[in-house]
């Protein structure tokens, strides 16, 4: 398997590279020229307004979307239409997506199993030692034999987290995690992923939490009509916005 | 409960800083109460319920003099039957044995008697959930071949019986399960092939599906008789049986495609996003995720179209096969029993009564164990 894909880069080069990537939905370009190289166990927070391309730049890179032009290494392995490929860097890339998805017709357990068992090749003994773990750390241990139906909103993103987690992934990327989140619920979820950043995940979460930004990025990422108009580290980011788009969201957002 | 000791109890609760326990209403209980709500509620209620009442005294009581009270129930001659004003069951006490077993030699009736027990007995241990383990498909497979060599013979002392002469009810239940049992899993593939990024697949299931729906069972099993051995090779023949079951399996394959592609659209894009950034294969993906939603969706549409395919079968009258209805003709032909088709045409209904409305109980039952999870 590891035989056929080419290691294009060395290790311990930038774990995410994004070189000149474009994307288009039929007419509409929706990435523009996308340069990004994310290092390890680095946390990058990406906002702008809804339509900027946020969640698309995000979901180019385990492949969710292709990108058309362009080039994307991720953990040494480039991105092209190789299924190998794909399949490598998606063991390798953790996602939690705004709507959950977990699976409704399995259990709790057997959502967290099922990738290491099936994907992974896990005996099903550790991988189930591996998902209480994981059930330990996100705090519901209890709801292991539920169905995701019985749960609230909030330990379902955090079960979908622990199922990411489940499979030893290298990055995590956050598409909107808190979005569809009752109010009361969105703490849990953060400190559930302020948890994980402290523990040095390679993390790219696209959040209009602008106090998780503040207290955990290492870099915010401002993005509008499918372009990077301005990344900076956090406080600079806040305190001294340079472009007016980033001015104009920020004073839209921060009241 | 008046309003003012509600309001005190709820003052009460409040002063005390808790929520008032109250009762909901009662409702209005009895018989008349029921009578009241469910067929006298309005004026055209009652007009309704009125004329349903008239139309069942008109119909019902001749019903039960004709199949019960009338009845000539004990083995008697055809003349003492015409005498009688109601239903000749002798006839169906003369005449079951052809009806169930049609033209199969008479003294070797016990094999498809078997056979059809074999039939039930793999039926209803699959529709056990506890018996859904590996070992069921091997059961199956020694089942079925069991019921191949019981009705076919030349083996092992039996002597060999023609598939021209197999008929009635194990015929019906041998060409509805084969012809399920293999265009389910066909229908499935079709369904995914519809569905399919590969234009070439997606363009063979779409005219697949759409070629044999466009046609009439009938014409598909005219096919398989007249044209199939066109495309044969001189000499080579296929038995009549085959011709007809592959027919089946074709027709219903297409049918059980389009439901399951029903199912299949019903999944959000979500479910399938989760399991490629899993890593699970297309596979994988298919057979873990996104099909056990999708069939489990499906059931109410799948078990009717199981339940029309039962029936179908007797197309099969069509092109000389001796199926349960095809069986029941031939039992009128005898010229002393002439004139009773009531009688043969009732028993069969029955028969096939049972196994239809069996499908759809079991199918509800299946859809409440199934929801388990996905319930609140």
């Amino acid at each position: 398997m590891s035989m056929a894909i080419e290691k294009t880069a060395a290790a311990g080069a930038s774990i995410i590279q994004m070189n000149g990537v474009n994307k288009w939905f039929g007419e509409f370009h929706v990435l523009k020229d996308i340069n990004l190289a994310v290092e390890r166990g680095e946390r990058i927070v990406i906002c702008g307004p809804s339509g900027s391309g946020k969640s698309t730049m995000i979901r180019c890179i385990n492949a969710l979307e292709e990108h058309q032009r362009g080039k994307i290494v991720v953990d040494g392995i480039e991105l092209t239409s190789n299924l190998k490929n794909i399949d490598a860097i998606r063991r390798e890339v953790g996602m939690v997506f705004q709507q959950f998805n977990l699976f409704p017709h399995l259990t709790v357990m057997e959502n967290l199993t099922l990738a290491p068992i099936w994907v992974r090749k896990v005996p099903k003994k550790e991988a189930e030692e591996t998902a209480m773990y994981f059930l330990e750390r996100v705090r519901i241990p209890e709801q292991a034999q539920k169905y995701p139906g019985q749960l609230s909103g909030g330990q379902q993103q955090r079960v979908a987290i622990a199922r990411s987690l489940c499979m030893k992934p290298k990055i995590m990327l956050f598409d909107e995690p808190t979005s569809a989140l009752d109010p009361e619920m969105v703490k849990e979820v953060l400190d559930t992923m302020v948890g994980l950043a402290e523990e040095g995940m390679t993390m790219l979460c696209v959040t209009h939490e602008m106090g998780f930004a503040r207290t955990v990025a290492d870099r915010v990422i401002f993005m509008d009509f499918g372009e990077i108009v301005e990344q900076n580290v956090p406080e600079s980011f806040f305190g001294n916005p340079q472009s007016d788009r980033l001015k104009l969201f920020l004073s839209q957002i921060l009241h | 409960m008046t309003d003012q000791t509600l309001n005190r109890q709820i003052d009460t609760a409040a002063r005390e800083g808790e929520s008032p326990v109250i009762q909901p209403p009662v409702a209005k209980r009895g018989l008349i109460g029921w009578l009241r709500a469910n067929l006298f509620s309005t004026w055209y209620n009652s007009i309704v319920t009125l004329l349903l009442l008239y139309l069942l005294l008109q119909i019902v009581p001749g019903m039960i003099d004709w199949v019960f009270l009338s009845a000539v129930w004990t083995p008697a001659s055809a003349e003492v039957c015409r005498a009688a004003s109601g239903a000749c069951w002798a006839f169906i006490h003369e005449k079951y044995r052809l009806i169930l077993f049609g033209t199969y030699p008479f003294a070797e009736q016990w094999r498809p008697t078997l056979a059809v027990a074999i039939f039930l007995a793999l039926i209803l241990s699959s529709c056990n959930r506890l018996f859904w383990k590996p070992w069921l498909g091997l059961a199956w497979i020694v089942g079925l071949v069991a019921v191949a060599v019981l009705m076919y013979g030349g083996v092992l002392g039996l002597t060999l019986v023609p598939t021209t002469r197999w008929g009635g009810l194990p015929l019906t239940l041998m060409l509805a399960t084969f012809g399920l049992a293999f265009g389910f899993p066909l229908g499935i593939l079709m369904a995914l092939g519809r569905r399919s990024n590969m234009p070439a697949l997606r363009l063979l299931s779409v005219g697949y599906i759409e070629l044999i729906r466009g046609v009439p069972l009938i014409t598909v099993l005219f096919m398989a008789m007249v044209m199939f051995p066109l495309f044969l090779p001189q000499g080579v023949s296929i038995n009549n049986l085959l011709r007809a079951q592959i027919g089946i399996i074709l027709f219903a394959s297409a049918y059980l495609a389009e439901v399951v592609r029903g199912g299949l659209q019903a999944i959000p894009k979500g479910q399938y996003e989760a399991a490629d950034s899993l890593g699970l294969s297309y596979w994988q993906k298919t057979g873990l995720i996104i099909l056990p939603q999708a069939l489990r969706i499906s059931i109410p549409p799948l078990v009717n179209t199981f339940i029309g395919f039962f029936k179908d079968t007797s197309l099969v009258l069509i092109i000389g096969l001796f199926d349960l209805v095809g069986a029941a003709k031939t039992a009128l032909t005898d010229p002393a029993w002439r004139g009773f088709y009531r009688e043969s045409y009732f028993f069969i209904a029955i028969i096939y009564f049972v196994f239809c409305y069996s499908m759809s109980k079991y199918s509800q039952y299946l859809e409440k164990k199934l929801n388990v999870g996905t319930r609140r």
